[in-house]
């Protein structure tokens, strides 16, 4: 039996990479039951669900949850433990496997049961893949936002026992962990509610800059563009070593993955740390000077030219073919929505 | 390690992995093994940039108030990998601790285990605080630093993109899709960092020269394997269609515009 933690969101549904979490474990053949400290979402297809109990787990407490998971484990003797390998998976799972002393593969697309276990990991936010053996009494690893559509996992049983007849509810069986008070140093403590306003984790366009714009002042055009777009800005990391953005635009293995259904890429040369970032997006549009940049050489479409030229021409062609509807007064260029 | 902290004193300690600076193709070694580095250059990951940079600031703004304060700099690796000890002296780290391992790259525990043995080899050395990446940039195993901490029975929190001190401690920020969230731990505490906490800055030429001079200390590493075990790297299939080039420059407009009414967006 594996067991997989999963996250409930405050209005009781399954957190990111829930999907890819239950497809993979479910395609290891074994038998699949659920954790949680949560509320347990509707139409899991898994015949037991364990509720953990305590008043340290009511908020995320990585110390609290990883020692209570070693104590499960301890009492439920599953193959393994899963979890999504959000920024909280990973670190509960490597709490977990700390205090337990074993190993834990994260971000894995793909787990076999063997002796020892194989599996496929996820390096450089994608770019590379590791094949692993792992030897461990209990298997411990997380799963790959992705992991069911990347084909790795054999994902067809899983989806089929999912989409037939509903599942019937399962069974919840309470499990009390025995908690030092002193896990309560690092718990959440507070909240403050991120701003309203297009986020660029969700935006359907995203309008991307990099070294070529040369300046902070340069994303003027983009904002402008994004705003036309209903989309949201984004940058490289030169752009955010600079000074020239925040790093809460930054697309990339260390900013954020996104994927958009338009990423316009605007004087970004394409390395592999940004690509990760935006692979995914369904249609890429690059603009640079340099034919050969990869971003260029990877894209849908290309414009090779210097984008502080482009942009404004994009700009007012689109002004241009709306402006006879719905804007007899053309706002001057650089100036609109500043 | 100790762990009775004296207000007068501040130390922090980052650990670093030096790694490849991969460019925009990975070329793998024939066995498959690792990535080719003989036509790559190095770096440390840049969480861990940060890490050393919020050290380093730390430490200044310790000294501003009248105390005293030392960054010290701890990898595993190779000799080679002092370059980046070296150049986390030039932004302004104390001193670095060189962690001798055959290899360049180590699983998760015995990299855990070295990083340990490190501090075991420094026995009256104590730390406020234990800086790590979140993850490091190619393995991205997302667990040394957390083992590390378990292992010291110190708290810490990963994801963090603020760090503040305070009469009790810590105050650490970590951003959500829903917004930030607010922990506070006692000191000593460890803390994995993530890109955005700072913008680390460029060496200075006064930093390089101390650098290039400044003593490491080299110790013996627990390089014996743990449960995960590299079999092989590999590149995804890419299945990408040809390039279409809408045109050059302003000229390309009307057509740039085409696409975007066919995709729906204007
Ligand atoms: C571990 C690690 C993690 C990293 N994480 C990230 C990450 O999350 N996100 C990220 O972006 N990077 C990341 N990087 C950095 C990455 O390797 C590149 O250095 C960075 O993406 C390059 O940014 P860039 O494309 O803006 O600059 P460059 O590579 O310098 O490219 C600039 C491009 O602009 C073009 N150009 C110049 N002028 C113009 C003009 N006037 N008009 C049109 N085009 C023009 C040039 O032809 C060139 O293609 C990471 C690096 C490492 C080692
Ligand atoms: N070889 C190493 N030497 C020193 N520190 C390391 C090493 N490997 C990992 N770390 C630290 O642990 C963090 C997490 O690494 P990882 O578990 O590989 O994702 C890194 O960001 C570093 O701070």
């Amino acid at each position: 039996m594996l067991l997989v933690l999963i996250d409930t969101e405050a209005d009781g549904t399954p957190g990111p990479g829930t999907g890819d979490v239950l497809a993979v474990a479910h395609a290891t053949g074994l038998a699949v039951e659920v954790v949680t400290t949560g509320a347990v979402p509707d139409g899991l297809a898994v015949r037991r669900v364990h509720r953990l109990r305590h008043d340290l787990l009511t908020d995320h407490a990585p110390e609290a949850l990883g020692e209570a998971l070693v104590q499960l484990l301890a009492a439920v003797h599953p193959a393994g433990l899963l979890a999504a390998a959000t920024e909280r998976g990973d670190e509960v799972l490597a709490q977990t496997a700390a205090r337990a002393g074993l190993p834990l593969a994260t971000r894995c697309l793909a787990l076999c049961p063997g002796e020892p276990w194989s599996l496929t990991r996820v390096r450089s936010g994608g770019v590379l893949l590791e094949d692993a053996e792992l030897t461990a009494p209990v298997v411990l690893a997380t799963v790959a936002p992705g992991a069911a559509a990347s084909g790795s996992a054999s994902a067809p049983a899983a989806s089929a026992s999912a989409s037939e007849a509903p599942a019937p509810a399962p069974d919840v069986v309470e499990f009390v962990p025995e908690l030092d008070p002193v896990l309560a140093r690092t718990r959440v403590v507070e909240r403050v509610p991120r701003a309203e306003g297009v986020s660029l984790a969700t935006a359907p366009v995203v309008v991307s800059g990099g070294r070529g714009v040369g300046s902070a002042d340069g994303y003027a055009v983009l904002e402008e563009l994004a705003a036309l777009l209903g989309g949201a800005v984004g940058c490289s990391r030169v752009a955010t070593n600079n000074g020239w953005r925040s790093h809460s635009d930054q697309v990339g293995l260390t900013g954020t993955q996104i994927a958009p259904d338009l990423y316009i890429a605007c004087g970004i040369s394409g390395a592999t740390q940004h690509w990760v970032g935006c692979m995914n997006a369904r249609t890429i549009l690059a603009i640079n000077i340099d034919a050969e940049a990869p971003m260029v050489t990877r894209a849908t479409y290309a414009v090779l030219g210097d984008l502080h030229e482009v942009l404004p021409a994009v700009i007012e062609e689109i002004r241009a073919r709306s402006g006879t509807v719905d804007r007899p007064d053309p706002v001057p260029v650089g100036v609109a929505d500043r | 390690m100790s762990t009775t902290a004296e207000p007068e004193r501040r130390d922090v300690l980052v650990c670093i992995k030096r790694t490849p600076a991969v460019g925009a193709r990975i070329a793998l070694t024939d066995d498959g093994l690792a990535i080719d580095t003989r036509h790559l250059g190095f770096t440390m990951g840049p969480h861990e940039e940060c890490a050393v940079e919020e050290a380093v600031r730390i430490a200044e703004s310790h000294r501003a108030a009248g105390g005293t304060a030392r960054v010290t700099v701890l990898t595993v690796g190779p000799p080679d990998a002092a370059e980046q000890l070296r150049y986390a002296i030039s932004m302004g780290a104390d001193e670095g601790v060189l962690v001798e391992v055959p290899t360049e790259e180590l699983d998760p525990e015995p990299t855990a285990a070295s990083i340990l043995a490190g501090l075991r080899s420094a026995p009256d050395t104590r730390y406020d605080l234990l800086l790590f990446g979140t993850d490091s940039a190619v393995a991205g195993n997302a667990q040394a630093g957390i083992r590390v901490a378990c292992a010291l029975g110190l708290p810490m929190v990963a994801g963090v993109k603020g760090i503040r001190f305070d009469d009790s401690g810590l105050e650490l920020r970590r951003g959500t899709p829903a917004g930030i969230e607010i922990y506070r731990v006692p000191l000593p505490a460890a803390v994995g960092v993530k890109e955005g906490i700072n913008v680390p800055r460029y060496p200075a030429v006064t930093g390089r020269m101390r650098a290039r001079k400044a003593p490491l200390r080299t110790v013996p590493g627990e390089p014996a394997a743990g449960g995960l075990r590299t079999v092989a790297l590999r590149r995804p299939r890419e299945d990408r269609p040809e390039t279409v080039v809408l045109g050059s420059g302003a000229a390309a407009a009307p057509a740039v515009v085409d696409v975007l009414a066919e995709l729906g967006v204007v």
